[in-house]
């Protein structure tokens, strides 16, 4: 089969982080990632599924590995060679057509859960990732034991399944793994919007960002978090249209923001600090200076919810110190508890996002497989060319066109 | 014997004309036989004997008994004056507030008045620097009284020094400076750049709060005022009017002083910028060229720390004080025997330069904002009679319009840019949804008390003086404005004066009537 595959080459992870600085076309071309032929990967065994895939989304996160700008962090919690790609609609062997949750969570490794009914991201010990019958890896897309979506198939465990009505496209079913980062996102801000509301004042949401997960979290702010104005920083007109098509109240460029949150929320501006700010604000870019922008924006004791997948960063962190900002990490979905007190799968939650109409522009382009090194150009480059969300189309058409 | 003022019909053999850009300017070449500039007066000579002839106001006003029959000791004495924004450029030391405040200062002593406070009467305008009051009112004054807190700005948001006098038939509450209503005696001092200034005006907006100075700073009344240089056709000045009743009504003793200035702008070697383009001489051609070259190539802000350090040779061509109406008629015949320049019927495009400088933007930038002010409220507004260009007309305006502010003096200036105008540019709509929020901001309210910011509401004012300009035109090209910058505006960008009339050429056909308007220096067209 063919697969795209990244192989652990630290020279190639080298040139690519160089050669991402003038563009991700290069960075593909000369980085640590081919087109191959390989055999599929074996099913480790009982409730593992062959997976085909229909789309296949490119992440942030793939493009950042690929590049060679992702952390050390990750060389002991996945596995080479993998194959990328995690936000994956296709079919399974017994005919049924899913979206993967890609965590490889405790019952994929042969692990009790962390409770009855949890989902694969749940849990507080991560000791399962890198034991039972897999290799280490985090998620689908990382771990060499599965394969990942980038590919004519893989493995998926049944608990990573799930099915998908037929009124749901594909075009629609490939965007459920990023819209349930961003429902994740947006419903770890609400323990501050409901202390705002309780106190009788209009909670205010920032985000940073308005590529595909800045879009989900403002996707998610709006229908699950009640009452909040929602202040976005979007870089791109494209991505401002769709922010207030998402529900967003007030979108404007980056360098806007700092003021634009302190209208929403009051307070002063004190030098290139907020007396007040946010009540949350939701970085969706993950870089040092949104790191550092999102505490500025975020009021003491605040939260800022870090959606981007960072790496080694240098933040001046005496704001957050003297703020007593809380800092939360947002790697994924599991089980959320709703404002209403209620629990909920975010996978649920995101297919039933995904069934709307409000996520249908979010998908930009689509290309085959062959055409790699030009699909992860453009994705590296979505917002200047004003594109969302990038995805290979394998669907059988296509392998009909290959 | 000075010029009067001119218009001039262009014609091929018509050199190109002066067009100010900011911190620089352009020549430009307009359309011959249906094109015509007016040029201002030229200067008026000045009074010879200037405190000769502020004592003899002081001693013999208008309608009014003389000051010293006024003073005794005990009394509480309290002096106004015009901020900053006035005159434009700042005059050379000494400044004639000076001299009047020195001769008032001089009375009250002989008369054993020891209660004395001096008020900069600034409105929602951002605080005087020390520098900036040192120049205004003079070493000797500053040194004597602001150390004892006896020479201050007044404060158009604190509560604990407002008085409140009462309310006109109209509805429009009064609310001025406690200090200055609650005085036996305001002696207010005044400059008149132009005919909007002094008057009523001077003590019922100068010393205002905003609850006041809602009632006439908002579209509806700028809409009305046909135009601000003419007080019997400005709603302006006829709410103001209806204030200084109420004032009078209340007790307040006002003993108005009131001056005039003439035009003589621009210091050498700036001076060609006042003369008309065919008397220039190789020297003045040489001096434009240079210093163009020059600015064009000076980063902006050094260019505009040039500009701002421009002091003006401008002087008194009169001084009268006394009961303030009265005192005002005679104030408006002698701006107007300055600035009058008669102008035979309308234009379908009205074009002007805009300079670096505006009333609200001493020592600091010229945003976007008070670039408009500075079009659609001024020069606009620069007529007596009817406006000079035609209902449904066309103004090109001339300025680089960079997205710049001060976030000092211009904190919600920024906000207004980035948030109303995004939302709109119509006066009334943006007065119903979003003035309050920026009048009671408190943030913008702690810079203006505090620091040197202009009010939070005043971009709106600045956007509501344009409101008849702006109903009155079909359209507002900016000739060299950074495009974006002229959309948010609700304006037309135009990279040339030829595409400029182009684009005009949609609303007004292809051969439009022209008139550009020669200021700086000052003038007002009486339209006939």
């Amino acid at each position: 089969m063919r697969a795209l595959r990244v192989q652990r080459r630290p020279a190639k992870f080298a040139v690519a982080r160089v050669a991402s600085a003038f563009g991700a076309g290069g960075a593909a071309r000369i980085g640590p990632i081919d087109l191959v032929d390989v055999d599929p990967p074996a099913l480790p065994g009982p409730g593992w599924q062959r997976v085909r895939p229909r789309l296949v989304g490119i992440c942030g996160s793939d493009l950042s590995l690929v590049e060679g700008r992702a952390s050390s962090y990750f060389e002991d919690w996945i596995s080479f060679p993998f194959v990328p790609g995690h936000e994956i609609v296709g079919d399974t062997d017994d005919g049924r057509r899913v979206v993967i949750e890609p965590v490889l969570g405790h019952e994929a490794r042969g692990f009790a859960p962390p409770f009855p009914g949890a989902a694969p991201g749940d849990g507080d010990d991560y000791a399962h990732l890198v034991d039972g019958p897999l290799q280490p890896g985090i998620q689908t897309g990382f771990c060499c034991s599965t394969g990942g979506g980038w590919s004519d198939e893989f493995v998926a465990h049944e608990s990573q399944l799930h099915t998908i009505p037929d009124s749901l496209s594909d075009e629609r079913a490939v965007l459920v793994e990023p819209a349930a980062g961003g429902i994740h996102a947006a419903l770890m801000t609400w323990p501050k919007v409901r202390a705002a509301t309780a106190a009788g004042t209009v909670p205010v949401v920032a985000v940073l960002g308005a590529g595909t997960m800045g879009l989900c979290a403002i996707a998610g702010l709006r229908r699950h978090v009640p009452g909040v104005r929602i202040v976005v920083g979007a870089r791109y007109p494209h991505q401002q249209t769709l922010a207030r098509a998402l529900g967003a109240d007030v979108v404007v460029s980056p360098d806007e923001l700092s003021r634009a949150v302190r209208r929403e929320s009051g307070g002063h501006l004190v030098g290139d600090h907020l007396s007040a700010g946010a009540h949350a604000t939701i970085d969706a870019i993950g870089t040092a200076e949104s790191i550092s922008d999102a505490i500025r924006f975020t009021r003491p004791r605040g939260r800022v919810v870090l959606m981007g997948m960072p790496a080694r960063v240098s933040v001046d962190l005496t704001g957050l110190w003297h703020r007593e900002t809380e800092l939360v990490g947002c790697y994924t979905y599991g089980t959320e508890t709703m404002p209403d007190g209620s629990r909920r799968r975010t996978f649920e939650l995101a297919i039933e996002l995904a069934a709307t109409d409000s996520l249908d522009r979010l998908l930009s382009a689509t290309y085959r497989l062959d055409d790699w090194t030009d699909a992860l150009a453009h994705a590296g480059a979505a917002g200047r060319r004003g594109a969302v969300k990038i995805a290979f189309d394998l669907r059988p058409h296509e392998r009909e066109k290959n | 014997m000075p010029r009067p003022g001119f218009v001039l019909d262009v014609d091929r053999s018509t050199p190109p004309i002066l067009f100010w850009r900011g911190e620089n300017f352009s020549l430009e070449k307009l359309p011959a036989g249906r094109s015509r500039v007016i040029y201002p007066p030229e200067p008026l000579p000045a009074i010879d004997d200037i405190d000769g002839a502020i004592r003899a106001a002081l001693l013999n006003p208008v309608d009014h008994d003389p000051l010293p029959s006024l003073l005794f000791p005990g009394m509480r004495l309290t002096i106004a004056f015009d901020d900053v924004s006035l005159p434009l450029p700042k005059m050379r030391r000494p400044d004639i507030r000076q001299r009047i405040i020195e001769a008032v200062l001089d009375l009250a002593a002989d008369a054993g008045v020891d209660d004395v406070h001096i008020i900069a009467a600034l409105a929602l305008h951002r605080r005087m620097t020390e520098a900036e009051l040192r120049h205004a009112v003079g070493d000797r004054v500053y040194d004597a009284f602001a150390p004892r807190g006896l020479l201050y700005q007044h404060d158009a948001e604190d509560p604990e020094n407002l008085a409140f006098l009462g309310t006109t038939p109209h509805g429009e509450e009064v609310e001025i400076n406690k200090r200055a209503a609650e005085s036996d005696l305001l002696v207010y001092v005044n400059i008149n750049l132009v005919a909007m200034d002094g008057g009523w005006k001077s003590t019922a907006t100068g010393l205002a709060s905003y609850r006041s100075l809602r009632h006439h700073h908002n579209p509806d009344t700028m809409h009305k005022s046909r135009s601000f240089m003419d007080q019997h056709r400005s709603e302006l000045h006829k709410s103001n009017w209806r204030m200084g009743k109420v004032l009078l009504d209340s007790g307040v003793k006002v003993f108005q002083v009131e001056t005039t200035l003439n035009t003589d702008t621009f210091p050498k070697p700036f001076d060609f910028l006042s003369k008309r383009e065919w008397e220039w001489t190789a020297k003045d051609r040489m001096t434009f060229l240079g210093t163009t070259k020059a600015l064009g190539r000076t980063p902006a802000r050094m260019a505009r720390n040039i500009f701002h350090s421009i002091e003006a040779p401008h002087q008194m061509t009169s001084v009268q004080a006394g009961e303030v109406e009265a005192v005002h008629r005679i104030t408006t015949e002698h701006v107007y025997a300055q600035q009058l320049v008669e102008v035979k019927g309308q234009t379908d495009i009205l074009t002007m330069g805009i300079p670096y400088i505006s009333p609200y933007n001493v020592h600091s930038i010229l945003n976007p904002i008070l670039v408009q002010v500075m079009a659609m409220g001024y020069y606009f507004n620069m007529y007596r009679g009817m406006p000079l260009v035609r209902e449904g007309g066309v103004i090109i305006l001339t300025h680089p319009c960079r997205p710049e502010f001060n976030p000092v003096h211009h904190p919600s200036y920024i906000d207004f840019f980035e948030q109303v105008l995004a939302d709109t540019t119509d006066p009334h709509v943006m007065s119903q949804k979003w003035e309050t929020k920026y009048a009671e901001d408190d943030w913008y309210r702690h810079l203006y008390r505090t620091g040197y910011a202009y009010h939070g509401v005043h971009p709106f004012y600045m956007w509501y003086w344009g409101t008849h300009g702006m109903k009155h035109c079909s359209r507002v090209i900016v000739v060299g404005g950074d495009p974006k910058t002229v959309r948010r505006l609700g304006f037309v960008p135009a990279s040339t004066m030829d595409d400029a009339l182009e684009i005009a050429s949609d609303v007004v056909g292809r051969s439009p009537t022209i008139t550009h308007l020669h200021t700086p220096p000052l003038m007002v067209a009486d339209v006939v």
